[in-house]
């Protein structure tokens, strides 16, 4: 990056690993999260481009079974577990979260730090579990396979998970104290942009979720390397009470990962369309509200594992009540774009594209929380294309809309337009034809985890990993034109969008810590029908309790 | 005071107030680990009630309630510790802080007598060990064991965790300011009586339950 130009910002203080390595900048250690995240998403791309190569054809011909079970299996690790559960806040997040409640840093900037070490460290171990030889249990770990008969290398990756869930408490806590103690004068909880409430709500799932996952996977590496047998019927133990177990962070881990996409989509949709999001109360206490009842619903993971009836008719009914929250969103984001100057650049297409992938994931959804259809199609790819609906289309477009969006003030460069919109329209091309035809394939009953399938399926399955290799080139050009704008990219405005948000009133890239003078709040959050803000919101003269 | 350790406070008082909010933070997260396998255990338990409670007369009730008096007796002695540094009088600070890691050491020790008991007893299901237990329902009293070990193991590394911290602390009590002295202690405790919590649980849970 030619610094030269760019003096007194976060980026020009001291370059060198050492300064990158050893910085409690929260925006640098934003850094370098997205720098080993991206690494984790194109390893953990690169194998479901495998996993769709080998099913173009009927026959198990690429790679063998036991390869392809690996395959599936550390596609799912890494994607959740290393890119998918920190992606947004460890990221945009970690960047964002100081400079939106006009705060120097997080609370604990060293916390943060050893937060990302924490993360690598863990990432070790499930490194090691690949090139040694792979795990066979799927991303699940389900008991007994995964304690009995598995024959990979699941202690290391299990650990591996299990450190990585240290990182992500330290980042929950770490994010929850400082909303609570760090808020700029004026800045109440409901005038918080909408981001900040979802990585809030994401960061209580977080604190008080992992610890479950971690309890679990404890367990799992007490059975294969102590022979303590609390999954093992022979010793007296129950493999079921693994699931309740997993699931109970799981499900709860889900809304970790959409949450903060559905934060940065309430930032983008208003800027774009220059309108106040629509009902702010509601969207940012259904975040909440999604936080609570995702602690409530794991059982539907478990309609055909033998939990009782009558626990089935309540999982189902919750599960059933967790899709208002999130309907009282799209709602909200619908009517958001009602009467809007609506202007179609790159951030505000992956936000209106994930608009309409997350409803079709989400009604999904409904289906399978019906407990005499989810007998049908569960395990199948109707399973697999609901959950990459919400994870692949609905949290990474949110992703990509929020790394467009705030670009500019990541880096003090604006990317190429032209290649930012093509790239998004790739991407949403790839992405449905990758993973609709999966919901028709799941209907008609093909299972899934399974590398060779009967020939009559094979025409849904072409178009599927058709799609796949578009979809691949979707994710591929950001890395190029984006790679390009941090040499050669025109240098941006404070604020191109001319967005609200105290994120906007510092410099592009923003100083050392984050703001010249602190600043002060007089004025609700998406304000984009009120002039003259960008003077006001820093005026300490103007009343402070509106 | 005017300093403080994080760069994203302008003011001790919110810091100390933002340390105190974090731990419990923590706290809350620690309680879930422990909840989860409290949970387990007690669904075990409706599934397996006589069997665990048969199980449970093997346990020694006379060292679990030894042990719980020493955890008690540190929890006192942190409690000692705190109201020390609030008074500023550091050197008592230190040596209350000292006693109550020794009695935490004390626990660990009285701990694994027992777990060398219960092994040579042969009623330790793990690392391949022979089990060799003469009650009614020998699987589940195994499942009982099973958990037994991993709950009081759980606990143990926990208790671990505190005196190294405490350990940490004294070590680095030179170079801390008194503000920060302070705060420390006042985090620290709230982790030991936590820990101290968690086994005022699993001691009736473990050690009493039908008896």
């Amino acid at each position: 990056m030619t610094s030269s130009a760019m003096t007194g910002t976060y980026l020009s203080e001291g370059a060198g690993p050492r300064a990158w390595l050893l910085t409690t900048d929260h925006k640098r250690v934003a850094w370098l999260y997205l720098v080993s995240l991206t690494a984790f998403f194109f390893l953990g791309g690169a194998m479901a481009v495998l996993m769709r190569i080998e099913l173009a054809t009927p026959a198990g011909d690429l790679v063998s079974d036991d390869v392809y079970n690996r395959l599936f299996s550390l596609h799912g690790i890494i994607m959740v577990w290393f890119f998918l559960v920190p992606s947004i806040p460890a990221t945009l997040g970690n960047f964002l979260l100081p400079l939106m409640i006009g705060a120097r840093d997080l609370a604990f900037p060293r916390l943060n730090l050893a937060s990302w070490y924490v993360f690598i460290f863990g990432s070790l171990f499930a490194l090691f579990s690949v090139v040694a030889g792979g795990v066979d249990t799927g991303w699940t770990f389900y008991t007994p396979l995964s304690t009995l008969y598995a024959n990979g290398f699941v202690s290391t990756a299990a650990f591996g998970v299990f450190i990585v869930g240290f990182s992500t408490i330290m980042t929950g806590i770490n994010f929850i104290v400082t909303v609570h103690t760090l808020r700029a004068p004026g800045l109440t909880w409901f005038r918080l942009p909408i981001f900040v409430w979802t990585l809030y709500a994401t960061s209580l799932v977080m604190v008080l979720a992992t610890p479950v996952l971690a309890a679990s996977l404890i367990l799992i590496v007490l059975e294969r390397v102590f022979g303590i047998g609390i999954f093992n019927p022979d010793l007296g133990g129950d493999p079921l009470l693994f699931q309740h177990l997993f699931w109970f962070y799981s499900h709860p881990a889900v809304y970790i990962m959409i949450l903060p996409g559905m934060g940065v989509v309430s930032e983008v949709l208003p800027c774009f369309s220059r309108r106040p999001l629509f009902g702010y109360k509601a969207v940012a206490m259904s975040s909440m509200a999604i936080a609570v009842f995702g602690f409530l619903v794991w059982g539907h993971h478990m309609f055909v594992s033998g939990q009782s009836a009558y626990a089935g008719v309540v999982f189902s009914f919750l599960s059933f009540c967790v899709a208002i929250p999130s309907a009282i969103k799209v709602f909200n984001w619908s009517l958001t774009l009602r009467k809007g100057e609506i202007s179609f650049e790159t951030p505000m297409l992956y936000g209106l594209f994930f608009l309409g992938l997350f409803t079709f994931g989400g009604l999904a959804g409904l289906f399978l929380a019906a407990l005499a259809v989810d007998v049908h199609v569960h395990d199948t790819y109707f399973v697999i294309a609901h959950f990459h609906y919400i994870m692949v289309g609905g949290m990474v477009t949110a992703y990509m809309a929020g790394l467009h969006f705030w670009w500019p003030k990541l880096t003090g460069r604006m990317y190429s337009e032209t290649a930012g919109r093509i790239a998004a329209t790739v991407t949403f091309v790839g992405f449905n034809l990758t993973f609709f035809p999966q919901y028709v394939l799941g209907f008609d009953g093909m299972p899934r985890r399974y590398h060779t399938y009967p020939p009559e399926f094979q025409f849904w399955n072409v178009l599927s990993s058709a799609g796949a290799v578009v979809l691949a080139i979707g994710y591929l050009m950001p890395l190029f034109y984006l790679g390009w704008s941090l040499f050669r990219g025109a240098r941006a405005t404070d604020s191109p969008w001319n967005a609200t948000g105290l994120e906007w009133q510092t410099s592009s890239p923003p100083p050392p810590h984050n703001f010249k003078s602190m600043p002060i709040v007089t004025r609700p959050a998406y304000a984009y029908d009120m002039k003259g803000l960008e003077h006001e919101r820093f005026s300490p003269h103007l009343e402070a309790g509106r | 005071m005017s300093r403080t350790e994080s760069v994203a406070f302008d003011n001790p008082r919110r810091e100390r107030r933002a340390d105190t909010f974090a731990m419990w933070v923590f706290i809350g997260s620690e309680a879930m680990l422990f909840g989860a396998i409290f949970l387990v255990f007690l669904v075990a338990h409706l599934d397996f009630g006589p069997a665990f409670a048969a199980a449970s007369k093997h346990l020694s009730v006379a060292l679990g309630a030894f042990n719980t008096a020493v955890l008690i007796t540190s929890s006192f002695t942190m409690a000692v510790a705190h109201m020390f540094a609030l008074h500023r009088r550091w050197r008592a600070t230190v040596w209350a802080l000292l006693a109550t890691s020794a009695l935490g050491v004390c626990f660990l020790v009285v701990k694994s007598m027992e777990y060398g008991k219960e092994i040579a007893e042969g009623m330790a299901p793990l690392l391949g060990l022979p089990f060799r237990y003469e009650g009614p329902d020998p699987v589940h009293a195994e499942f009982f064991f099973s958990l037994y070990f991993t709950m009081t193991s759980l606990h143990a590394l926990h208790l671990i965790g505190g005196i190294a911290v405490i350990g940490g602390m004294i070590a680095l009590w030179r170079t801390a300011s008194p503000a920060n002295r302070l705060h420390r202690v006042e985090a620290v405790g709230l982790y030991w009586h936590f820990v101290d919590v968690v086994w005022m649980f699993m001691f009736p849970v473990l050690y009493l339950i039908n008896r």
